[in-house]
Protein backbone atom coordinates (compact mmCIF):
# COMPACT_ATOMS: atom_id res chain seq x y z
CA UNK A 1 0.00 0.00 0.00
CA UNK A 2 2.83 2.49 0.95
CA UNK A 3 3.94 2.16 -2.71
CA UNK A 4 1.19 3.69 -4.33
CA UNK A 5 0.99 6.47 -2.02
CA UNK A 6 2.90 9.73 -2.42
CA UNK A 7 4.90 11.78 -0.39
CA UNK A 8 4.30 14.59 1.49
CA UNK A 9 6.43 17.86 3.10
CA UNK A 10 4.80 18.36 6.08
CA UNK A 11 5.04 22.19 7.55
CA UNK A 12 3.92 23.40 10.86
CA UNK A 13 3.22 26.99 12.69
CA UNK A 14 4.15 26.37 16.48
CA UNK A 15 2.43 29.49 17.61
CA UNK A 16 0.47 32.58 16.23
CA UNK A 17 2.75 34.89 14.45
CA UNK A 18 5.21 32.69 13.84
CA UNK A 19 6.36 31.34 9.82
CA UNK A 20 5.50 27.31 9.22
CA UNK A 21 8.62 25.44 9.86
CA UNK A 22 9.47 22.30 7.73
CA UNK A 23 9.47 19.29 10.23
CA UNK A 24 9.43 16.51 8.23
CA UNK A 25 7.94 14.27 5.28
CA UNK A 26 5.35 11.25 5.17
CA UNK A 27 3.26 9.25 3.03
CA UNK A 28 -0.47 9.35 2.37
CA UNK A 29 -3.33 8.65 -0.19
CA UNK A 30 -4.01 12.54 -1.09
CA UNK A 31 -3.89 16.05 0.27
CA UNK A 32 -6.86 15.28 2.92
CA UNK A 33 -4.87 12.12 4.26
CA UNK A 34 -1.92 13.84 4.20
CA UNK A 35 -3.18 16.28 6.45
CA UNK A 36 -4.81 13.75 8.90
CA UNK A 37 -1.67 12.17 9.54
CA UNK A 38 0.88 15.18 9.95
CA UNK A 39 -1.34 16.38 11.97
CA UNK A 40 -0.51 12.55 14.17
CA UNK A 41 2.96 12.23 13.60
CA UNK A 42 4.17 15.85 13.77
CA UNK A 43 1.95 17.41 16.67
CA UNK A 44 1.48 14.35 19.02
CA UNK A 45 3.31 16.80 21.97
CA UNK A 46 1.21 20.24 21.19
CA UNK A 47 4.18 21.66 18.78
CA UNK A 48 1.26 23.34 16.52
CA UNK A 49 -1.34 25.41 16.13
CA UNK A 50 -1.32 25.36 12.03
CA UNK A 51 -0.38 22.43 9.45
CA UNK A 52 0.34 22.87 6.00
CA UNK A 53 1.52 20.10 3.61
CA UNK A 54 2.56 19.78 0.02
CA UNK A 55 3.21 16.92 -2.05
CA UNK A 56 6.82 16.63 -2.74
CA UNK A 57 7.22 16.58 -6.28
CA UNK A 58 5.17 19.78 -6.34
CA UNK A 59 8.35 21.15 -5.09
CA UNK A 60 11.36 22.66 -7.81
CA UNK A 61 13.88 22.72 -5.42
CA UNK A 62 17.82 23.72 -6.46
CA UNK A 63 20.13 21.58 -7.41
CA UNK A 64 24.04 21.35 -5.70
CA UNK A 65 25.48 21.91 -9.19
CA UNK A 66 23.82 25.13 -9.50
CA UNK A 67 25.30 26.30 -5.91
CA UNK A 68 28.54 27.73 -8.05
CA UNK A 69 26.66 29.90 -10.08
CA UNK A 70 23.61 31.04 -7.63
CA UNK A 71 25.58 31.80 -4.56
CA UNK A 72 29.36 32.47 -5.65
CA UNK A 73 28.52 35.54 -7.23
CA UNK A 74 27.50 37.20 -4.03
CA UNK A 75 30.63 36.39 -2.19
CA UNK A 76 32.18 39.95 -3.14
CA UNK A 77 29.09 42.23 -3.00
CA UNK A 78 29.55 42.85 0.91
CA UNK A 79 27.74 46.45 0.16
CA UNK A 80 24.62 44.48 0.31
CA UNK A 81 24.72 43.53 4.05
CA UNK A 82 23.65 46.18 6.36
CA UNK A 83 26.42 45.74 8.24
CA UNK A 84 28.59 48.94 6.88
CA UNK A 85 25.92 51.03 8.65
CA UNK A 86 26.74 53.08 11.79
CA UNK A 87 23.40 52.11 14.08
CA UNK A 88 21.46 54.84 15.49
CA UNK A 89 21.11 55.26 18.83
CA UNK A 90 18.17 53.19 20.61
CA UNK A 91 18.49 51.16 17.82
CA UNK A 92 20.13 47.76 18.81
CA UNK A 93 19.46 45.50 15.48
CA UNK A 94 18.74 45.83 12.35
CA UNK B 1 -17.52 -5.90 42.69
CA UNK B 2 -20.78 -4.01 42.34
CA UNK B 3 -20.18 -0.76 43.73
CA UNK B 4 -24.12 0.84 45.45
CA UNK B 5 -23.24 4.09 43.91
CA UNK B 6 -25.31 4.55 40.65
CA UNK B 7 -23.14 7.48 39.46
CA UNK B 8 -19.89 5.22 40.21
CA UNK B 9 -21.22 2.05 38.38
CA UNK B 10 -22.18 4.37 34.94
CA UNK B 11 -18.79 5.43 35.00
CA UNK B 12 -17.43 2.57 34.87
CA UNK B 13 -19.76 1.31 32.72
CA UNK B 14 -18.16 4.02 30.49
CA UNK B 15 -14.36 3.37 31.15
CA UNK B 16 -14.64 0.09 30.33
CA UNK B 17 -15.93 1.03 27.23
CA UNK B 18 -13.02 3.26 26.61
CA UNK B 19 -10.19 0.76 28.18
CA UNK B 20 -11.45 -2.43 26.07
CA UNK B 21 -11.83 -0.29 22.86
CA UNK B 22 -8.21 1.36 23.51
CA UNK B 23 -6.77 -1.60 24.13
CA UNK B 24 -7.79 -3.29 20.86
CA UNK B 25 -6.24 -0.16 19.22
CA UNK B 26 -3.31 -0.52 21.14
CA UNK B 27 -2.82 -3.70 19.52
CA UNK B 28 -2.10 -2.85 16.32
CA UNK B 29 1.03 -1.32 17.38
CA UNK B 30 3.53 -1.72 14.81
CA UNK B 31 1.31 -4.20 13.39
CA UNK B 32 -0.58 -1.49 11.40
CA UNK B 33 -0.44 -1.30 7.08
CA UNK B 34 2.24 1.43 7.46
CA UNK B 35 4.49 3.90 9.74
CA UNK B 36 1.83 7.09 9.25
CA UNK B 37 -1.27 4.69 10.26
CA UNK B 38 0.26 2.75 13.20
CA UNK B 39 1.03 6.42 14.68
CA UNK B 40 -2.27 7.28 14.31
CA UNK B 41 -3.62 3.91 15.81
CA UNK B 42 -1.91 4.24 18.54
CA UNK B 43 -2.75 8.18 19.06
CA UNK B 44 -6.68 6.97 19.10
CA UNK B 45 -6.02 4.19 21.70
CA UNK B 46 -3.93 6.92 24.05
CA UNK B 47 -7.23 8.91 23.64
CA UNK B 48 -9.32 6.18 25.21
CA UNK B 49 -7.04 4.75 27.70
CA UNK B 50 -6.87 8.61 28.64
CA UNK B 51 -10.37 8.32 28.95
CA UNK B 52 -10.96 5.31 30.37
CA UNK B 53 -8.30 6.51 33.41
CA UNK B 54 -11.10 9.64 33.82
CA UNK B 55 -14.04 7.50 33.88
CA UNK B 56 -12.10 5.44 36.67
CA UNK B 57 -10.74 7.85 38.70
CA UNK B 58 -13.84 9.54 39.43
CA UNK B 59 -15.26 5.94 40.32
CA UNK B 60 -12.93 5.05 42.50
CA UNK B 61 -13.22 8.51 44.23
CA UNK B 62 -17.13 8.08 44.66
CA UNK B 63 -16.40 4.39 45.59
CA UNK B 64 -13.52 5.13 48.15
CA UNK B 65 -11.86 2.95 50.14
CA UNK B 66 -9.26 0.78 48.48
CA UNK B 67 -10.13 0.87 45.03
CA UNK B 68 -7.79 3.51 42.74
CA UNK B 69 -7.83 3.48 38.90
CA UNK B 70 -5.78 0.35 39.07
CA UNK B 71 -8.08 -1.37 40.65
CA UNK B 72 -10.82 -1.13 38.62
CA UNK B 73 -8.69 -1.55 35.62
CA UNK B 74 -6.66 -4.68 36.65
CA UNK B 75 -8.03 -6.56 39.67
CA UNK B 76 -11.75 -7.37 38.06
CA UNK B 77 -12.69 -10.34 36.15
CA UNK B 78 -14.89 -10.87 33.40
CA UNK B 79 -17.97 -10.54 34.87
CA UNK B 80 -17.34 -7.97 36.39
CA UNK B 81 -16.38 -5.95 33.48
CA UNK B 82 -19.42 -4.03 31.96
CA UNK B 83 -18.43 -2.61 28.63
CA UNK B 84 -20.30 -3.09 25.54
CA UNK B 85 -19.62 -6.13 23.62
CA UNK B 86 -18.74 -4.46 20.48
CA UNK B 87 -15.74 -3.05 21.81
CA UNK B 88 -14.29 -6.24 22.79
CA UNK B 89 -14.64 -7.93 19.57
CA UNK B 90 -10.92 -8.96 18.72
CA UNK B 91 -9.16 -6.64 16.02
CA UNK B 92 -10.04 -8.84 13.64
CA UNK B 93 -8.40 -7.04 10.08
CA UNK B 94 -7.67 -3.61 9.39
CA UNK B 95 -11.08 -3.10 7.92
CA UNK B 96 -12.64 -4.86 10.47
CA UNK B 97 -10.93 -2.22 12.81
CA UNK B 98 -11.94 0.60 11.23
CA UNK B 99 -15.59 -0.06 10.95
CA UNK B 100 -15.93 -0.83 14.21
CA UNK B 101 -14.28 2.21 14.73
CA UNK B 102 -16.85 4.12 12.43
CA UNK B 103 -19.87 2.47 13.95
CA UNK B 104 -18.17 3.47 18.01
CA UNK B 105 -17.37 6.73 16.93
CA UNK B 106 -20.99 7.95 15.27
CA UNK B 107 -21.65 6.80 18.21
CA UNK B 108 -19.43 7.87 20.92
CA UNK B 109 -19.56 11.97 18.80
CA UNK B 110 -23.18 12.42 20.18
CA UNK B 111 -23.17 10.64 23.62
CA UNK B 112 -19.80 12.60 24.90
CA UNK B 113 -21.47 16.08 23.41
CA UNK B 114 -24.26 14.97 25.50
CA UNK B 115 -22.60 13.60 28.62
CA UNK B 116 -20.74 16.80 28.29
CA UNK B 117 -24.43 18.51 29.38
CA UNK B 118 -24.55 16.00 32.37
CA UNK B 119 -25.54 18.05 35.46
CA UNK B 120 -22.63 16.13 37.16
CA UNK B 121 -19.78 18.26 36.91
CA UNK B 122 -17.30 15.64 36.80
CA UNK B 123 -19.24 13.86 33.97
CA UNK B 124 -19.63 16.62 32.19
CA UNK B 125 -15.73 17.57 32.12
CA UNK B 126 -14.97 14.58 31.36
CA UNK B 127 -17.12 14.48 28.39
CA UNK B 128 -16.67 17.92 27.06
CA UNK B 129 -12.83 16.63 26.87
CA UNK B 130 -13.58 13.39 25.19
CA UNK B 131 -16.04 15.69 22.52
CA UNK B 132 -13.12 17.19 20.96
CA UNK B 133 -11.17 13.81 20.62
CA UNK B 134 -14.28 12.16 19.04
CA UNK B 135 -15.03 14.62 16.49
CA UNK B 136 -11.33 13.89 15.55
CA UNK B 137 -11.77 9.99 15.59
CA UNK B 138 -15.27 10.02 13.74
CA UNK B 139 -13.46 12.18 11.44
CA UNK B 140 -10.49 10.05 10.87
CA UNK B 141 -12.66 6.47 10.62
CA UNK B 142 -15.49 8.05 8.81
CA UNK B 143 -12.43 8.90 5.98
CA UNK B 144 -11.29 5.42 5.86
CA UNK B 145 -14.44 3.94 5.45
CA UNK B 146 -15.12 5.97 2.43
CA UNK B 147 -11.71 4.96 1.16
CA UNK B 148 -12.14 1.56 2.17
CA UNK B 149 -15.75 0.79 0.95
CA UNK B 150 -15.39 3.17 -2.36
CA UNK B 151 -11.57 1.49 -3.14
CA UNK B 152 -10.53 -1.37 -4.24
CA UNK B 153 -12.63 -4.26 -4.91
CA UNK B 154 -10.84 -6.82 -2.17
CA UNK B 155 -11.13 -3.40 0.01
CA UNK B 156 -14.65 -3.23 -0.12
CA UNK B 157 -15.66 -6.89 0.56
CA UNK B 158 -13.35 -7.09 3.76
CA UNK B 159 -15.51 -3.88 4.92
CA UNK B 160 -18.72 -5.25 3.89
CA UNK B 161 -17.98 -8.00 5.80
CA UNK B 162 -16.80 -6.47 8.49
CA UNK B 163 -19.70 -4.80 9.10
CA UNK B 164 -22.20 -7.50 8.44
CA UNK B 165 -20.46 -9.23 11.30
CA UNK B 166 -19.98 -6.38 13.46
CA UNK B 167 -24.25 -5.12 12.89
CA UNK B 168 -25.44 -7.90 15.67
CA UNK B 169 -23.71 -5.55 18.34
CA UNK B 170 -25.05 -2.34 17.25
CA UNK B 171 -28.38 -2.46 19.34
CA UNK B 172 -26.34 -2.74 22.30
CA UNK B 173 -25.29 1.04 21.92
CA UNK B 174 -28.50 1.82 22.61
CA UNK B 175 -29.76 -0.34 25.50
CA UNK B 176 -30.62 0.93 28.77
CA UNK B 177 -31.81 -0.71 31.88
CA UNK B 178 -32.97 0.28 35.38
CA UNK B 179 -29.48 2.15 36.13
CA UNK B 180 -29.29 4.45 33.21
CA UNK B 181 -32.68 5.17 33.09
CA UNK B 182 -32.60 6.40 37.01
CA UNK B 183 -29.55 8.15 35.89
CA UNK B 184 -30.93 10.01 32.72
CA UNK B 185 -34.04 10.82 34.69
CA UNK B 186 -31.72 12.86 37.50
CA UNK B 187 -29.70 14.62 34.33
CA UNK B 188 -27.02 12.56 34.93
CA UNK B 189 -26.47 10.39 32.39
CA UNK B 190 -26.89 10.03 28.68
CA UNK B 191 -29.91 8.85 27.27
CA UNK B 192 -28.86 6.73 24.81
CA UNK B 193 -31.60 5.40 23.20
CA UNK B 194 -32.74 8.51 22.01
CA UNK B 195 -29.62 8.97 20.05
CA UNK B 196 -30.39 5.71 17.51
CA UNK B 197 -31.99 6.84 14.91
CA UNK B 198 -29.49 9.87 14.65
CA UNK B 199 -26.78 7.43 14.53
CA UNK B 200 -28.63 5.33 12.40
CA UNK B 201 -28.67 8.16 9.53
CA UNK B 202 -25.42 8.84 10.12
CA UNK B 203 -23.90 5.60 9.40
CA UNK B 204 -26.25 5.23 6.52
CA UNK B 205 -24.76 8.50 5.07
CA UNK B 206 -21.30 7.44 5.19
CA UNK B 207 -21.95 3.87 4.20
CA UNK B 208 -24.04 5.02 0.61
CA UNK B 209 -21.30 6.92 0.09
CA UNK B 210 -18.83 4.54 0.49
CA UNK B 211 -20.92 2.41 -1.41
CA UNK B 212 -21.43 -0.34 0.84
CA UNK B 213 -24.84 -1.51 2.05
CA UNK B 214 -26.27 -0.70 5.41
CA UNK B 215 -26.94 -4.41 7.27
CA UNK B 216 -30.15 -5.60 7.60
CA UNK B 217 -29.69 -8.58 10.42
CA UNK B 218 -30.78 -8.31 13.99
CA UNK B 219 -29.20 -6.11 16.33
CA UNK B 220 -30.10 -7.76 19.39
CA UNK B 221 -27.28 -9.44 21.28
CA UNK B 222 -26.26 -7.94 24.48
CA UNK B 223 -24.79 -9.00 27.71
CA UNK B 224 -21.88 -6.75 28.09
CA UNK B 225 -23.51 -3.99 30.43
CA UNK B 226 -24.52 -7.12 33.44
CA UNK B 227 -21.08 -8.83 32.65
CA UNK B 228 -22.35 -11.62 30.23
CA UNK B 229 -19.22 -11.34 27.54
CA UNK B 230 -17.64 -13.50 24.69
CA UNK B 231 -15.02 -15.38 25.14
CA UNK B 232 -12.42 -12.96 23.68
CA UNK B 233 -12.77 -10.61 26.44
CA UNK B 234 -11.23 -13.22 28.97
CA UNK B 235 -8.20 -13.44 26.43
CA UNK B 236 -7.87 -10.09 26.39
CA UNK B 237 -7.94 -9.44 29.83
CA UNK B 238 -5.75 -12.06 30.43
CA UNK B 239 -2.75 -10.14 28.87
CA UNK B 240 -3.83 -6.53 29.86
CA UNK B 241 -3.70 -7.76 33.63
CA UNK B 242 -1.03 -10.56 33.51
CA UNK B 243 1.54 -7.60 34.97
CA UNK B 244 -0.43 -6.92 37.88
CA UNK B 245 -1.78 -10.22 38.41
CA UNK B 246 1.91 -11.89 38.49
CA UNK B 247 3.49 -9.54 40.37
CA UNK B 248 0.25 -7.39 42.29
CA UNK B 249 1.58 -3.90 43.51
CA UNK B 250 4.19 -3.77 40.86
CA UNK B 251 5.51 -0.13 39.53
CA UNK B 252 7.70 1.48 37.89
Amino acid sequence: MANQMQLYEVFVRSRRGLDHKHVGSLHADDPAQALEYARDVYTRRGEGVSIWVVASRDITASQESDCESFYDPLDDKPYRHAAMYDLPEGVDSL
Amino acid sequence: MKPDDAIARYAVRLGDDALILGHRLSEWMSHAPFLEEDIALGNVALDFIGRARLFYQYAAQRIGGECTEDSLAYTRDVRDFSNLLLCELPRGDFAFTICRQFLYDAYSLPFTEALSQSVDPQLAAIGAKAVKESRYHFRRSRDWVLRLGDGTEESHQRCQRALDELWIYTGELFETDSLVQDLVARGIAVDAAAMASTWHETVAETLQEATLVVPAGEVNVIGGRSGIHTDDLGFLLAELQFMQRAYPGLQW
